[in-house]
């Protein structure tokens, strides 16, 4: 396949002779493990967020037990989509693009790539029947425990070296943008992960532990970590994805190198101060929260520079969103990217921020980010990939690809407005004063006013999980009942 | 080098020359608004660097020309909100509840101010609209435990009821079938007797016999006819008004084994003139003596 992208991508003959023509034996078992990881993965995360969802809604689905309480599920469903999803989805991806774009086998071979696939599973359902079972550091995002970390971590370093490695020992004279994306994500991770889980154990036999650092500096670390995984677990590792498959899928040059220069170094300088801006009119000093703010304004056109560098890439191949259910998906992401990119910037500003603070504005905020970017720009490169990597001549059904388009955009409509009349009403619940300046309402009265949104937002997650049900269904079909056109790529 | 500029025929665009896998890239200058936009917002911080506290330094931080602080803002804030309201507050401080009662505009004030406290402190027990529910008093209707005029409900919430605060309202029914006061007989024929002071017994002989028990053992504080006691905390059992139920199997649960609701002494957790107000409010709900 990747013989056949050459020729229509037009390569020119000298380049091509200056290297060895045939595309070296990839590690693909790995890949094609990691995108039924993704899915399954998907598919758990979000029915997880519909059983908390309706939790919210509905007090009774606790079921009063103490495994299915909201507060422990609340960590499964942020972990599964967050790190078994979208890291299950990355560690594939970027397996695939650096061996394509570096035209080298990883390295460490395929033992590597499957001790880091395994290892990362392992981590996933060792975080996760902590939190079942209680078992937490309380950290958003960072719950599990020092165990877990410990075995996150060294899983984590051996993803670095082999994709580091594969990078080294390219075959290209430079390093494709994506790689550049995936590179900083991969790094970025690891010192975040270790700088928030700097915690000492109360004893070796047992889970609980301290971290180091207290107080507003502890919170400071942890939403150092919490908006930096966001910024590089959730975006510039997806930025990478869609550098490759956006260019691949429309077959056409991506659109401006020099963009992708300046918003990857500005991106990359910038998220990672602003995380003060989680706490903002909280304990942490006046000048840290007016460095959040700042850098995050500034962030604004670096995130939007991914955005315009996807979406102009499809000069000239626009007609192919009718019939590429792929192409379509990543589009719209990139939409929900520029939406929500410019939606941050401006809840980090105070006057806003002292609105939308607490409320389930927040909560629509990240999810028009994890719905619309990071799902559907997964959900894209998986309808691209699966036939690729199975050497399929294509999707087992278009006409179901589009049914979980229709219906998953739907989802997510539902899910972001509702969510913003919610956050905001509750904004404005808590500040609204009388003629005497008495508070109007108590807090009890804005939790029974949510309810009705409760219920909304509940209908768009199971929209949105129908439609991971659905995909999950045609890709099975595409590996199972589409004719194979030649063997599926390389095995090693 | 395998680099080959070449022109792109979309977009009339040159390549940089370099492939990957397929895919080349066009050499496309920045977009203008959107450099521009991101030079805007490099000034802006700037600016606002040089308005608000902004960079940390060896000792301290720059503290910005405004000389804004947070907490100089809230602080500014609350005592603008404390400023406004001061002249309410103040006279509520100095006037009795019945003066707070009677003058129009304070009473307003109360009755506004005592909402806002409520919905805050009161209403997950009472209920929103103070209806309460079973084990929390209706404070809605005119049948009160401890008593229904200003000085009563003044005192019911500065104190509490059960509580560890020493003026705490205390009173405790003894458990007469756990304690083995009264037989289970003894019990059904006064739970029977109690159903006939609201005109619901089905067991006239049962009644007559429990009318007996009940002389003995409740009349002391729920007084003649079930009439109730304020002073003592006895409820009313005459009003079918009924803090934890009414039909007999409630009843005689409730004789077997008492009850012991508690309420927290607010006079710890709210200040004097927002108590008042409270007052003034819960009497003003609709049964106030």
């Amino acid at each position: 396949m990747a013989s056949a992208s050459v020729a229509l991508g037009g390569i020119n003959a000298n380049a091509v002779s200056a290297h060895d023509t045939a595309a070296p034996a990839y590690h693909d078992d790995v890949i094609r493990a990691g995108m039924i990881a993704t899915v399954f993965w998907g598919v758990v995360g979000f029915l997880m967020g519909n059983v908390i969802a309706s939790q919210l809604a509905f007090p009774a689905m606790n079921l009063g037990l103490e495994w299915t309480s909201f507060g422990r599920l609340r960590p499964v469903h942020t972990s599964a989509v967050i790190f078994a999803f979208g890291g299950n989805a990355m560690i594939a991806a970027s397996f695939y693009i650096v061996q394509r774009t570096c035209r080298t086998p990883l390295f460490l071979g395929s033992l590597g790539a499957w001790c880091v696939f395994w290892g990362y599973q392992i981590f996933i359902l060792l975080a996760a029947s902590g939190y079942v079972l209680g078992i937490t550091s309380g950290k958003e995002y960072a719950e599990p425990e020092w165990y877990v970390d410990l075995w996150l971590t060294l899983v984590w370093v051996l993803y670095l070296v082999v994709f580091a490695g594969t990078l080294m020992l390219r075959r290209e004279p430079h390093i494709y943008v994506a790689n550049w994306f995936i590179l900083a994500f991969i790094v970025t991770v690891a010192m975040l992960h270790i700088g928030n889980n700097i915690q000492v154990p109360v004893s070796f036999l047992g889970w609980k532990s301290y971290t180091v650092p207290g107080g507003v500096q502890d919170a400071m670390i942890q939403w150092w970590y919490g908006h930096n995984a966001v910024g590089f677990f959730l975006t510039a590792a997806f930025l990478g994805m869609m550098y490759y498959f956006i260019p691949k899928a429309a077959n056409r040059p991506v659109y401006s190198y020099r963009l992708s220069i300046v918003h990857f170094w500005s991106l990359i300088f910038l998220y990672i101060w602003a995380g003060p801006h989680h706490l903002h009119y909280t304990s942490l000093p006046d000048w840290a929260q007016t460095l959040g703010m700042t850098f995050s304004i500034m962030l604004w056109m670096p995130s939007w520079g991914g955005m315009i560098n996807g979406l102009m890439t499809l000069s000239g191949a626009w007609d192919k969103l009718r019939t590429d259910p792929s192409l379509r998906f990543s589009v719209t992401a990139l939409a929900f990217y520029g939406m929500s990119t410019f939606e941050g910037p401006m809840m980090s500003i105070k006057a806003v921020n002292a609105l939308s603070h607490y409320t389930d504005w927040t909560v629509g905020h990240v999810h028009s980010g994890a719905m619309g970017w990071v799902g559907f720009i997964t959900f894209g490169m998986l309808y691209w990939l699966v036939p690729q990597l199975w050497g399929r001549a294509g999707l087992y059904s278009q006409r179901l690809a589009n049914w979980h388009f229709w219906i998953a955009t739907l989802g997510i409509v539902f899910y972001i407005t509702s969510m913003w009349v919610s956050g905001i009403m509750q904004g404005l619940m808590w500040r609204a004063y009388d003629e005497y300046g008495f508070l109007q309402y108590s807090f009890s009265e804005s939790v029974a006013a949510m309810h009705p949104f409760y219920v909304i937002r509940l209908l768009g997650g199971l929209l949105y999980l129908v439609g991971a049900l659905i995909m999950a269904y045609n890709l099975w079909k595409t590996v199972t009942s589409v004719a194979p056109v030649r063997a599926a790529t390389a095995t090693a | 080098m395998p680099t080959k500029i070449e022109k792109d025929a979309v977009t009339g665009t040159d390549t940089t020359g370099h492939e990957w896998d397929g895919i080349k890239e066009l050499n496309t200058p920045l977009p203008k608004w959107w450099l521009y936009t991101f030079y805007a917002t490099i000034l802006w911080a700037l600016g606002y660097f040089v308005l608000y506290p902004a960079w940390p330094g060896l000792s301290g931080h720059t503290t910005g020309v405004l000389g804004w602080t947070m907490r100089g803002e809230i602080s500014e804030s609350l005592a603008q909100a404390a400023a406004a309201q001061a002249p309410f507050v103040n006279r509520i401080d100095a006037a009795s509840l019945e003066d707070i009662a009677k003058s129009t505009d304070l009473r307003n004030f109360a009755i506004a101010g005592g909402r806002s406290v409520f919905a805050v402190n009161c209403a997950p027990c009472h209920g929103a609209g103070a209806a309460g529910s079973k084990g929390f008093p209706n404070l809605v209707d005119d049948n009160w435990i401890w008593g229904g005029t200003l000085d009563d409900i003044h005192t019911t919430i500065q104190n509490g009821i059960r509580n560890s605060n020493p003026d705490s309202r205390i009173s405790q029914m003894p458990r007469f079938g756990a304690d083995k006061i009264l037989d289970a007989k003894q019990i059904d024929d006064v739970a029977e007797y109690v159903l006939s002071l609201s005109r619901r017994s089905r067991n006239a002989a049962a009644a007559e016999r429990g009318a007996v028990v009940y002389s003995e053992n409740c009349e002391a504080c729920h007084l003649q006819g079930g009439v109730g006691n304020a002073e003592m905390g006895a409820p009313s059992l005459a009003a079918n008004i009924w803090l934890y139920g009414g039909d007999k199997a409630t009843l005689v649960e409730t004789i077997t084994n008492s009850r012991a609701g508690a309420m927290p002494a607010w006079t710890d957790r709210i200040d004097a003139a927002r108590i008042k107000m409270l007052t003034v409010y819960v009497h003003s709900l609709g049964g106030g003596k």
